[in-house]
């Protein structure tokens, strides 16, 4: 095996690459881009969406309580919902967004209440619509605050301490480091784009060193060369192989700036820990998710280079590449799903587990034994597509398919 | 040295089943000299000569390319050939020097020795564009870098396969006195060809080609007076034919 063939192969297509538009798109620019685009794309349109929502009056259409002035003049005067008068086609004007909720308040409900009587109020709202949401839960705050001003109101009456009806208090505390707790948040998310773009990064220049070549017709000029063909396609396969690292190591550090930076940016906003654009992931367990990611990386190369190999133009290989994207993004997916926990089943189903284990490393966990396994049987589908993809190269049924 | 003994290649084609491309095919092509394998698109001249590059394997027969066996030492032959084709397209983002820089590293030169050829040949083959990217040159222009990648490594056997097909007069007649030039210094030279005219001025040897047979061989004034025709349109369509 002469490795100075190879290396002088590699170095031709790595120049040839650097200078493909598409390949310096998908390979550096799109990994150091998507990140902060993403991150600061959504936090900005969802921070816009929240605030216009939460700042809006929403309007309120009660109806009945004729017969309850004290609780209508309350009602009246709240300053953060818009009373609207009452007409009988109120969840119709839900629906369509006329207004956002509204409330039906039983007959006789003040002197109900003075009667010790439980008559119930109905809030309608449009589930899942988020001003309608807001205006509901003011009203459900409304009412709180009123059942607990007459709750009051009464054990003052019977003299009895307000104590009564809060024998004990309830106290929920978080014992998860904050690596953890970004992690399960954020941690299926980061294998999840990293592994996206590590394929996508790939893909052009496998698409250029193979069906590309066929489609210019250069494929017949390196094949009358000395250069054997597994020195060839080993030179190729590196190329890729590099396209799809430089995009993962890219994306990694673009997002670990990303998310130093918006921890910065954010640190003054009040109310920014809701959202947890703050969390934070380990040097080491990004260093760790990148181990996880090269048997992966070597896989997706060899197995887009077999696979655009086999095409006789750069459309044809599209046509057949699209459809590997889905396959891959859907053990991502799955791994993301909340509940999906990683066995050894799944440490041998290959995307998942890597991406999986990616997840468990980011939120702080360490299992060293699926770390193995999975490490171990990514080498054996990476080892098994490089030798289909060596193999393909030697046949003339596949080089000069017609 | 170019000889090829019962050389054969055959394809399995969903379609049209089994296609022998090559049949049976033996000739010599000696060094000085230019043999012309001339054939209708399809007769096997593209197959025959890629399986003489070592492109295609055989299937049946072999030859030998500069004393190297093609099934032995197929890699020693490529490295003992130069071939051109018009299907040897050049690499569009490399420029001028870059692409004949890489084949050169291929066939293990580097350093002065490998700068020195490029320099000599891009003065002889008047390439005064080495920094230029090969997709934004004109055609006559990739026809000399690719003629500079050929002849980088000096190779004493010279395979063209069609080489002027879908040029024009001015590209075709440099490609013609290329050729002539290497028979000039005693190059083996293989040339395959449709066009008659070419053939004719060219070839010391002409070889007609149908249907993967080589059906009739020798020299102009051979042919000649085998088949009792003069004009080699009329030997050809009647070699075909018969």
């Amino acid at each position: 095996m002469s490795w100075q063939n190879v290396g002088v192969v590699y170095r031709k297509e790595l120049t040839d690459s650097l200078r493909d538009r598409r390949t310096v798109i998908s390979m550096i620019l799109v990994p150091i881009l998507l990140m902060p685009l993403l991150t600061i794309g959504a936090g900005i349109l969802t921070a816009l969406l929240f605030s216009r929502a939460m700042l809006e009056t929403p309007t309120v259409m009660v109806l009945g309580g004729e017969d309850s002035p004290k609780l209508l003049a309350q009602l009246h005067a709240q300053k953060d919902i818009a009373i609207v008068a009452s007409r009988s086609d109120y969840a119709q004007e839900i629906s369509n967004k006329q207004i956002r909720v509204a409330v039906a308040i039983p007959p006789g409900f003040d002197a109900a209440v003075e009667r010790g009587e439980i008559p119930t109020v109905h809030i309608f709202m449009y589930q899942g619509e988020l001003r309608s949401t807001f205006g509901a839960d003011r009203l459900q705050r409304f009412f709180r605050d009123q059942r607990d001003r007459i709750v009051t109101e009464r054990l003052t009456a019977r003299q009895l301490p307000a104590d009564l009806i809060e024998p004990f208090r309830i106290q929920q505390q978080n014992v998860a480091s904050p690596e953890q707790v970004s992690g399960t948040i954020v941690g299926g998310l980061v294998p999840y784009f990293i592994i996206i773009l590590c394929l996508s990064g790939a893909m052009y220049p496998a698409m250029d060193l193979t069906a590309g070549e066929k489609e210019r017709g250069t494929i017949e000029t390196i094949l009358s060369s000395p250069v054997s063909r597994v020195h060839l396609v080993l030179g190729k396969f590196f190329m890729v192989l590099t396209a799809a690292l430089l995009t993962a190591v890219l994306s990694m550090i673009s997002m670990g700036l990303t998310l130093a930076a918006s921890k910065k940016l954010l640190a003054g906003v009040p109310q920014a820990s809701d959202f947890d654009f703050t969390a934070s992931i380990g040097m080491k367990a990004l260093l760790l998710v990148f181990v996880m990611v090269i048997p992966l990386a070597v896989l997706f190369s060899a197995a887009l280079l077999a696979i655009s190999l086999f095409a006789k133009s750069y459309r044809e290989a599209q046509s057949y590449l699209s459809p590997l994207t889905i396959v891959v993004m859907l053990p991502a997916v799955v791994s993301v799903l909340p509940g999906v926990e990683l066995n050894a089943g799944l440490s041998l189903i290959p995307v998942l587990n890597t991406s999986l284990i990616s997840k468990e490393i980011v939120s702080g966990t360490y299992h060293w034994g699926y770390m193995s396994l999975i490490f171990g049987s990514s080498c054996v589908y990476a080892a098994v597509a490089l030798w289909v993809a060596i193999m393909l190269f030697q046949k003339e049924s596949v080089l000069f398919r017609s | 040295m170019i000889e090829a003994e019962r050389l054969s290649k055959q394809f399995h084609d969903a379609k049209r089943g089994l296609i022998r491309a090559v049949n049976d095919v033996s000739f010599t092509c000696q060094p000085g000299r230019v043999y012309g394998l001339l054939g209708a698109n399809g007769a096997g001249k593209t197959t025959t000569l890629r399986t003489l590059a070592t492109i295609l394997a055989p299937t049946g027969g072999t030859a030998r390319v500069a004393g190297y066996d093609i099934r032995r030492d197929p890699q020693k032959v490529r490295a003992n050939i130069g071939f051109l084709s018009t299907a040897t397209a050049l690499y569009g983002r490399l420029t001028a020097r870059e692409m004949v820089e890489y084949f050169g590293h291929l066939y293990g030169m580097s350093g002065e020795t490998l700068r020195r050829r490029i320099e000599t040949l891009f003065a002889r083959l008047e390439i005064d564009f080495p920094e230029r990217r090969c997709d934004s040159l004109s055609t006559g222009m990739k026809q000399k870098v690719s003629i500079a990648r050929t002849l980088v490594h000096d190779p004493p056997v010279m395979i063209f396969d069609e080489p002027t097909s879908g040029l024009d007069v001015m590209s075709s007649r440099a490609i013609i006195g290329f050729i002539r030039e290497c028979r000039e210094q005693g190059k083996t030279v293989l040339f395959s060809t449709h066009v008659m005219s070419e053939a004719e001025k060219l070839c010391d040897t002409i070889g007609i080609i149908h249907d993967g047979c080589l059906k009739i061989e020798g020299t102009l004034d051979e042919l000649r007076a085998q088949s009792g025709q003069q004009v080699l349109e009329e030997i050809f369509v009647q070699t075909v034919e018969s």
